[in-house]
């Protein structure tokens, strides 16, 4: 089957008349600086970026139409391949709407741990992205360098939930497990160590001469376009927009913690690094906060239709085998509703819209993942630039493909 | 703010307000007609005092065999001036019907209307690029109708040429 015959068909079109002297480049969909299965077809004349067009879909996995198979609790698992650089955000994400439409108060000891694992996931994501663009530019030793301190909190994840990558993090209702014993004392040690790395992070990265040349003015936009655009996360911010929906829409604890907003100036490729480092240090403040304030008590709201029952209860009690079976089975009963619920994912504002009709899977699911939506603005981003420079955009957008085509 | 947009969209817009079903939502809704969907949102973007200047989300639902008409195009609109007031507007669609885009009044709508085009099969008139985003130019039908089939129409062929191949091969050597 040629199943591409067409798209090749259109650029033809599209770019049919090219005059004298300029150029098509395909940037991908298989290209070390593409961050995924992402195409640009890009029209240059000399090294100037004429135009462009950005093609997307080729991880396509379609997973709200999954979302209207499965349950709601295996939907979870689809929502750990979307942005897999931070899976925990996503899924936490998801349960948060699911525990919304269901009206599920959990525990405070989950949420702090939820909490926790969200700044934790956050600077996880924003190393890959600062690190990344460094090597996408030429400088491999600054991602080796911080590289170091993300397997520290790939261990945590493992040790919690058993996975790294693919964590699957809690349930509607709480967690899978509770929190190993050293699980402070270790978060613990990574802050600190982090802390003096994030420092010679940006000695050796950001104020590099030629780093900051690629980067300062390359790929900005103004703040009214960003907000056209529907920019969200450290992408706005670095246009000097304050939005941020832990602070604007607090979820969890947010309005209890004392964190700030890292804004920007003109949105270039290098004040989106520079916010993103910030922001490192601000869920490091956060998590210092939490961390010896975690709760004792249930890792589990006390919501037996919702939530596994332990396992020796279901061996010898006829209640709670009926319970686990009916959860496994039928899964958790949302009660008819549509529900959006936004939070602030490492990218951006992570939504879920979903509609419930009372029955065992939704009747439709949506996701508003933040990458889509910027990275629509790419062609004017990288409009009249260098053809060069379209990877620092690039790399600074921090798009990533599995969330993207979703 | 409930209360002052509600009576702001139910004075200035009644005559393109459609009859709102009782939804268990977190959101404020209203369903208007589709040709004054512009207008109003144009409305509501240069209004001093609600000033949704955001657009958050743009989705659409297919209510086969449970609503009439058939589609709803979901809009949701941010109003950052109120404390990240979200409001949504639905509009309901029949198969076959156009929606006016919103591409001149928001930028940000060019994607998501062409991921409704492209999954639910739903066009938008005066959209600058109406083509398919995520599938592939010669896909066959709208993967998230509810009527597509979950395996896809490309699955039978799989199948068939599987069959062809193993059935005239000729393994004796």
């Amino acid at each position: 089957m040629v199943m591409y015959e067409k798209t090749a068909e259109h650029f033809g079109k599209k770019f049919k008349d090219l005059p004298e002297g300029h150029l098509l480049v395909n940037l991908g969909p298989s290209h070390p600086a593409t961050h995924g299965i992402l195409q640009n077809v890009i029209q240059i004349d000399g090294e100037r970026v004429v135009d462009t067009e950005s093609v997307i879909g080729y991880v396509h996995r379609c997973f709200e139409k999954l979302g209207e198979r499965y349950d709601y609790n295996q939907f979870l698992v689809c929502t750990d391949r979307m942005n897999y650089v931070s899976t925990p955000l996503n899924n936490i994400g998801w349960i948060l709407t699911v525990e919304k439409m269901m009206q599920i108060q959990v525990p405070d000891r989950v949420t702090y741990v939820r909490m926790i694992i969200s700044e934790l996931s956050r600077i996880m994501d924003h190393i890959i992205c600062n690190g990344i663009m460094g090597v996408d530019l030429g400088a491999f030793s600054g991602l080796l360098h911080l590289f170091h301190h993300r397997e520290n909190i790939y261990q945590i994840l493992e040790k919690l939930t058993g996975a790294r990558l693919t964590t699957t993090f809690c349930r509607v209702g709480g967690m899978e497990r509770d929190i190993y014993p050293e699980f402070q004392s270790e978060i613990k040690t990574i802050i600190k160590g982090l802390k003096p790395a994030l420092d010679e992070f940006e000695e050796l990265l950001i104020r590099n001469k030629i780093f900051n040349e690629r980067t300062a003015g390359i790929g900005g936009l103004s703040a009214e376009r960003a907000i056209a655009y529907g920019f969200s996360g450290p992408n706005l911010r670095a246009a000097g927009v304050p939005w941020d929906v832990r602070k604007d829409d607090p979820y969890m604890f947010y309005d209890q913690v004392d964190f700030d907003i890292p804004v920007g100036g003109d949105g270039s490729a290098l004040d989106r690094t520079l916010v993103r480092m910030e922001e490192m240090r601000q869920s490091m403040k956060i998590i210092e906060q939490l961390i010896d304030g975690i709760p004792e008590g249930p890792y589990h709201a006390d919501v037996p239709h919702t939530f596994l029952p332990p396992k020796d209860k279901v061996y010898h009690n006829m209640e709670e085998l009926i319970y686990h079976f009916k959860i496994i089975m039928h899964g958790v009963k949302v009660p008819p509703g549509e529900y959006y619920m936004a939070t602030e994912a490492a990218n951006g504002e992570l939504g879920f819209y979903v509609v419930s009709e009372g029955e065992k899977s939704p009747w439709r699911v949506h996701v508003r993942r933040p990458c889509f939506w910027y990275y629509q603005a790419f062609p004017e981003l990288v409009k009249g630039g260098l053809l060069a420079d379209t990877i620092a955009t690039m790399s600074s957008l921090n798009v990533i493909a599995g969330e993207l085509d979703c | 703010m409930k209360d002052t947009i509600t009576e702001y969209i139910n004075s200035r817009f009644s005559d393109v307000l459609l009859p709102q079903r009782d939804i268990n939502t977190n959101l404020l809704y209203f369903s208007i007609q589709k040709e004054a969907l512009p207008t109003v949102v144009q409305a509501l973007k240069d209004h001093p005092e609600f000033a949704f200047t955001y657009l958050n989300d743009l989705t659409s639902i297919d209510w086969l065999g449970k609503r009439e008409p058939r589609f709803e195009v979901v809009y949701l609109l941010r109003s950052p001036k109120n404390k990240h007031f979200r409001l949504q507007l639905r509009v309901p669609v029949g198969e076959g019907e156009e929606v006016p885009s919103l591409a001149e009044i928001f930028p940000a709508a060019n994607w998501p209307e062409r991921e409704v085009y492209d999954l639910m099969g739903i066009p938008f008139s005066n959209h600058p690029q109406l083509e398919r985003l995520i599938m592939p130019d010669n896909f066959v039908g709208h993967p998230l109708r509810k009527d597509y089939p979950l395996e896809g129409p490309g699955q039978d062929y799989l199948i068939e040429d599987l069959l062809t191949i193993h059935v005239s091969e000729d393994i004796t050597g």
